[in-house]
């Protein structure tokens, strides 16, 4: 992995060339759905025929999780939940975590952003009130019920969560390496705590957007940008607000595909291995 | 009887949150969030926040807003259901039967953070309510338990649900031989669960129909088409 340092964003020729730089084995944080996967580039994983990811849910996974892990490249997911939202059960996780295919470490949601936050502040864990009482804590060796210094009152510790990727997509880069992502903050704090971010993006810009007062607060800086490829629709089947919208009809078109293993493996044919689809 | 099921189960969430500000609705919820543009309609100032919304979304520091928000206390009522829930008010969103689901999202933080959280869930059958949930996705003090079949208040002293009304004529004996876990009930004089008024009625088949279709467009046209 690239030093933290290093702030010379890489520009790449597409999705395929950053699925290159994802080793197996790799710790892989995403977005939801609904905050900007970069669809394409998990098409490129699996046609690489990765092995062995462990994703993070940044705090559930949907279909990205879905499909990479019916096609055989994960071992473990750590999240909040995997759905399909209104198109059901997440099929392909469904079978793999009652089959014992995949190994799933459960979280809750602002436990995954609260580990996070603490890598981007660079303390060792942050404290996080509620969850006690949950039965998550005893699956997690990485949360610690302990003593408030202050209060001496019980508070959970989540340790902080350091990826080795963060992965997602982004409505625009610019030249000097920069992205936009809007009101997605998530994806920010990712890309704070992860040794490497790896962003596709719909359209170049000239120039540098954080020159522009009104795009900057939804920019990513570049000090955290390893490398960025342009795709078009990248997000696709998901959406990019205000340029494409979610195409339900394909998400309802997969989850029921995906509910047999002949299903997903003609849906992978049809739709991952074909060329890329634009 | 002249109204749906889900008008029912909107009106009684209506009186239990009458009292809130700030709801919070999460993903593939449109009865509670009926619930909460019935309060509006009726004039009342409450604030709703709609995590389906995919346009306009209240939230603009990312997902994380909405646990701060919560942590703050600035959201007064919210809704959790679950694979199975338990007399102790436990709720399981697992793992259950040798069968999983989707997971614990925001629950295990989120049934503390909120002054009150409903459970809520349109199935009522032993295989839901059980004595004791397989797997803890969240523990807590709910403010109420509605089900298809019945509404239950919270004992906190004792840990335990009271049977405050059931929505049909089976009566407290069709609740009891639906129910996995033991209960207490109110009083022998319990009855049905308040219908609708006619003004909540006409409210919810006109503005309230229409703001839900922009958002649940499947619910709204089952029901209201």
């Amino acid at each position: 992995m690239a030093g933290l340092t290093s702030n010379a964003t890489a520009f790449l020729a597409g999705p395929d060339e950053i699925a290159e730089r994802i080793p197996d084995g790799a710790f892989v944080a995403m977005p939801p759905d609904y905050s900007l996967p970069a669809m394409a580039v998990v098409r490129s994983l699996i046609r690489k025929k990765s092995r062995n990811l462990r994703l993070l849910g940044v705090p559930v996974l949907g279909m990205c999780a879905d499909l990479l892990i019916g096609a055989g490249c994960v071992a473990e997911v750590e999240t909040s939940a995997v759905s399909l939202g209104e198109a059901g059960l997440a099929p392909r996780f469904t079978e793999a975590v009652e089959s014992g295919a995949i190994k799933v470490r459960d979280a809750t949601c602002p436990a995954v952003h609260t580990g996070l936050q603490a890598s981007e502040k660079g303390v060792p864990f942050m404290p996080l009130g509620g969850v006690i009482g949950s039965s998550l804590i005893e699956r997690r060796n990485d949360w610690k019920v302990a003593r408030d210094p202050f209060t001496s009152e019980e508070i959970l510790y989540v340790k902080a969560i350091i990826p080795d990727v963060a992965l997602f997509h982004a409505r625009w880069a610019d030249e000097a390496g920069n992205v936009w992502v809007g009101r997605r903050r998530e994806l920010a704090t990712i890309s704070h705590a992860a040794r490497a971010t790896y962003v596709t993006y719909e359209e170049k810009r000239v120039g540098d957007m954080l020159e522009d007062e009104i795009l900057a607060p939804g920019v990513i800086s570049s000090v955290y940008i390893t490398a960025v490829a342009p795709a078009q629709r990248g997000a696709w089947p998901l959406g990019v607000a205000q340029v494409y919208g979610i195409d339900d009809a394909h998400l309802m078109q997969y989850a029921r595909a995906a509910r047999t293993k002949s299903g997903f493996d003609d849906y992978l044919k049809q739709f991952v291995f074909a060329s890329e689809v634009k | 009887m002249n109204f749906q099921k889900e008008e029912l189960l909107a009106c009684t969430i209506a009186r239990l949150i009458a009292e809130a500000r700030h709801v919070a609705v999460g993903a593939a919820s449109p009865i509670p969030a009926t619930a909460v543009f019935l309060l509006r309609a009726r004039g009342l100032p409450v604030r709703i926040s709609l995590l389906q919304k995919r346009s306009a979304n209240p939230f603009s520091e990312g997902s994380r807003e909405l646990f701060d928000l919560a942590g703050q206390g600035r959201i007064d009522a919210f809704f959790l259901g679950g694979a199975q829930i338990d007399g102790e008010g436990n709720v399981n969103l697992v793992e259950a039967e040798g069968r999983r689901f989707p997971g614990s999202f925001g629950s295990a933080f989120m049934y503390g953070a909120v002054k009150q959280t409903i459970l809520f869930r349109e199935e009522h059958s032993r295989r839901v309510l059980v004595p004791k949930v397989e797997f803890v996705s969240a523990a807590g003090h709910p403010a109420a338990l509605l089900t298809g079949k019945a509404l239950f208040g919270w004992n906190r002293e004792r840990r335990r649900f009271v049977l405050r009304s059931f929505h049909y004529c089976g009566g407290v004996d069709d609740v009891r031989r639906n129910t996995g876990f033991a209960f207490d009930v109110e009083n022998e004089s319990i009855s049905e669960t308040m219908p609708p008024g006619q003004e909540e009625l006409k409210l919810l088949r006109g503005p309230v129909a229409k703001q839900i279709a922009v958002d649940y467009p499947e619910f709204a046209k089952r029901v209201w088409e």
